[in-house]
């Protein structure tokens, strides 16, 4: 990837993950946030990940960001706008993220294995979504499938959600 | 311009990960706080799809357990999701209210 393409996108996508955070406004939050992982995913195709990308904007960008606008607009929240920031949390919240980023900046000033330039490929072009399939359905079958009865249970569990009385 | 290590792609991520914990502190809008989890959970995938680029093997490929590790996140962070905002709907039903300071009682 271009260093000018990875500043770009990685610029932008801190840009608007500080827009989300900032935001009074629920849907300009989230979509704040879509902006944000379109970001995310042109830094996976920076990196030779294009089913990891494609699947960022399919899955993220496209169905879970529709999920969260239609609660957002479901539910009225106009009440939120009025709140202000508390003033602890604001000051704990920007002291624990200061610590945070502190403590990263540390890690990876003595990370010596993180200093080494971008590698080649040793193949011309990659197969991407070939490779990722095979060790799925090789490797990490059984995790695929146990994956699949999760989502199973997470669709009957948010229908019995949902249903009118909750008793 | 100095070449993209694997440092930068780390730092990134973790930046990321810090704005979504921040969002977690500052936040009091339920469904906010939901968004900046997700955006913690990114943050996570950035720096594992970065060490699986970063990692070439001897057949001349990146790592791809790294991927489908990623794929995972993806596909349980879709089902959270799902749950989560149903969870959400059900207390907007119970409480009219999407704000945590509201929400003071574990039993109602």
């Amino acid at each position: 990837m271009s260093p000018i393409l990875f500043w770009a996108f990685s610029a932008l996508m801190l840009a608007f993950g500080v827009s989300v955070i900032l935001n009074r406004d629920p849907v300009a939050s989230a979509l704040s946030l879509v902006a944000s992982f379109l970001c995310l995913a042109a830094l996976f195709v920076g990196l030779d990940a294009f089913f990891i990308g494609v699947i960022q904007v399919l899955v993220y960008a496209g169905a879970v960001m529709v999920l969260f606008l239609f609660i957002i607009m479901l539910l009225d929240l106009k009440a939120e706008k009025r709140r202000s920031f508390n003033k602890f949390a604001l000051l704990g919240g920007a002291a624990v993220t200061a610590l945070f980023v502190a403590g990263l900046l540390k890690v990876i000033s003595a990370f010596p294995a993180g200093a080494k330039p971008f590698p080649a490929l040793g193949v011309a072009s990659v197969d991407d979504v070939r490779q990722v399939g095979l060790a799925i359905f090789t490797r990490f079958n059984l995790p695929f499938q146990t994956v699949g009865v999760l989502v199973l249970v997470a669709s009957i569990g948010v229908i019995v959600l949902s249903r009118r009385q909750l008793k | 311009m100095n070449p993209l290590t694997l440092n930068h792609y780390l730092l990134a991520s973790g930046l990321l990960f810090s704005l979504g914990f921040a969002g977690v502190m500052l936040r009091r809008n339920i469904i906010t706080i939901f968004m900046c989890l997700e955006l913690m959970l990114n943050a996570a995938n950035l720096s594992l799809v970065a060490f699986s680029r970063f990692h070439v093997g001897a057949d001349g490929l990146p790592n791809y357990n790294a991927q489908v590790l990623v794929f995972f996140i993806i596909t349980v962070a879709a089902a959270e999701v799902a749950v989560g905002l149903a969870i959400i709907v059900a207390l907007y039903r119970a409480r009219q209210t999407t704000h945590v300071e509201d929400i003071q009682s574990l039993k109602f």
